[in-house]
């Protein structure tokens, strides 16, 4: 386990040195930085509970790798839909949480935007890394639950911060 | 099944551990957010926490992921006492997996900041971070891991679908507290080295 453990901290600190380039905004305003860890959390359980549903749809061989696929659509669609679920409640949580914080606050619609932007970003980057890792593991004729799932949650973690950064940029 | 079948069925089952690690995952963002002193302390620091985080999932996912299959297959006894040697084994693998990442966290992100010529806190305070975070929460982690999957599994609980929501929950709560424990230890000891 060491080695993949190690390989994926390596990948790990990459999205760390991300977060470090924009440190100054994130320090200034707390809600931002609330955002960091159930925004990286969030899509890494994305990520890993659509490859998991993939992988056991694939064991019991009722997955096929065609975008008509029912199994396929019905939960990459899922997924979309969870993240419109849960990311403005990441949004509204975190303005609430930093209030009692200090720093300067960010009005409740810029925290809300950046939440849904990236929640909504990320599931369609989670469909994409899922789909791509449980296909290579099929191909290259690996097991999906060893192989697929820690995987397709650290590069959903990297995506997390990428995809904040984005927001970011855009909203703040 | 048809697409919306699938899709329901989908969303519904994912919903409450997501909504569980949500709630997890703004606890840890508080205790982040409170932690901006510290941060500006020792630069660098912000850089390691994605890696602390991620290792206490990957390392304490896949130990409860153990303790699972060992339990259905009849090899682990689900009782704390009684010494068993594969759970001993287990735990002591997995502690030891979540220390030696997290110091290798620690060296990696000094070196990339050192090369990219930027501003980092001594290595001592970052391995000393590393180190004490990696123990304290290793530690916490292993105890409510194996005691919550005992107790689920004794009361008839898959302890398969327990461990994921778990430890993305506590996982990233005790992260964040025992890193702040850990950097105010470091600061403490004057291993900050003053910039």
């Amino acid at each position: 386990m060491l080695p993949i453990l190690l390989a994926l901290t390596m990948v790990e600190i990459a999205s760390g040195l991300v977060l470090g380039t924009f440190e100054d905004v994130l320090l200034q305003y707390p809600s931002l930085l609330v955002l960091v860890p159930v925004t990286i959390g969030t899509a890494g359980n994305l990520g890993s509970i659509l490859a998991s549903r993939l992988s056991t749809a694939f064991h019991l061989g009722t997955l096929s790798f065609d975008p008509g696929d029912e199994e396929l659509v019905g939960n990459a669609l899922a997924t979309v839909a969870l993240a419109m679920t849960v990311f403005p409640a990441v949004g509204v949580g975190a303005w609430v949480l930093t209030a009692g914080l200090g720093g300067t606050q960010l009005p409740l619609l810029t925290v809300f935007l950046v939440a849904l932007a990236s929640g909504v970003s990320l599931a369609v980057l989670a469909v994409a890394v899922a789909l791509a890792a449980t296909y290579g593991a099929y191909r290259f004729g690996l097991d999906p639950d060893d192989v697929v799932i820690p995987v397709v949650t650290n590069l959903c973690d990297v995506l997390g911060v990428l995809v904040l950064f984005a927001s970011v940029r855009v909203f703040v | 099944m048809g697409v919306r079948e699938v899709l329901v069925d989908a969303y519904r089952e994912a919903l409450p551990a997501l909504g569980a690690s949500l709630v997890g995952g703004l606890l840890a963002g508080v205790v982040l957010g409170g932690m901006r002193a510290e941060l500006r302390a020792l630069p660098g620091l912000l850089v390691l926490v994605p890696a602390l985080l991620a290792t206490r999932g990957n390392v304490y996912s896949s130990l409860g992921a153990r303790i699972a299959t060992g339990l259905h297959q009849g090899l682990v006894e689900p009782r704390v006492r009684g010494g068993d040697e594969r759970l001993r084994g287990a735990v002591v693998a997995a502690l030891a997996n979540g220390v030696l990442a997290s110091l290798f966290a620690s060296v990696v992100a000094f070196a990339a900041l050192s090369v990219l010529g930027e501003p980092v806190a001594p290595l001592r305070a970052l391995v000393g971070v590393a180190l004490v975070a990696g123990l304290l929460s290793g530690t916490a982690l292993t105890v409510v891991v194996v005691t919550v999957v005992f107790a689920g599994y004794r009361r008839g609980r898959n302890p398969d679908t327990l461990v994921g929501p778990l430890v993305t929950t506590t996982g990233d709560v005790f992260g964040t507290l025992f890193l702040l424990v850990a950097v105010r230890t470091v600061l403490a000891l004057g291993l900050g080295g003053g910039g």
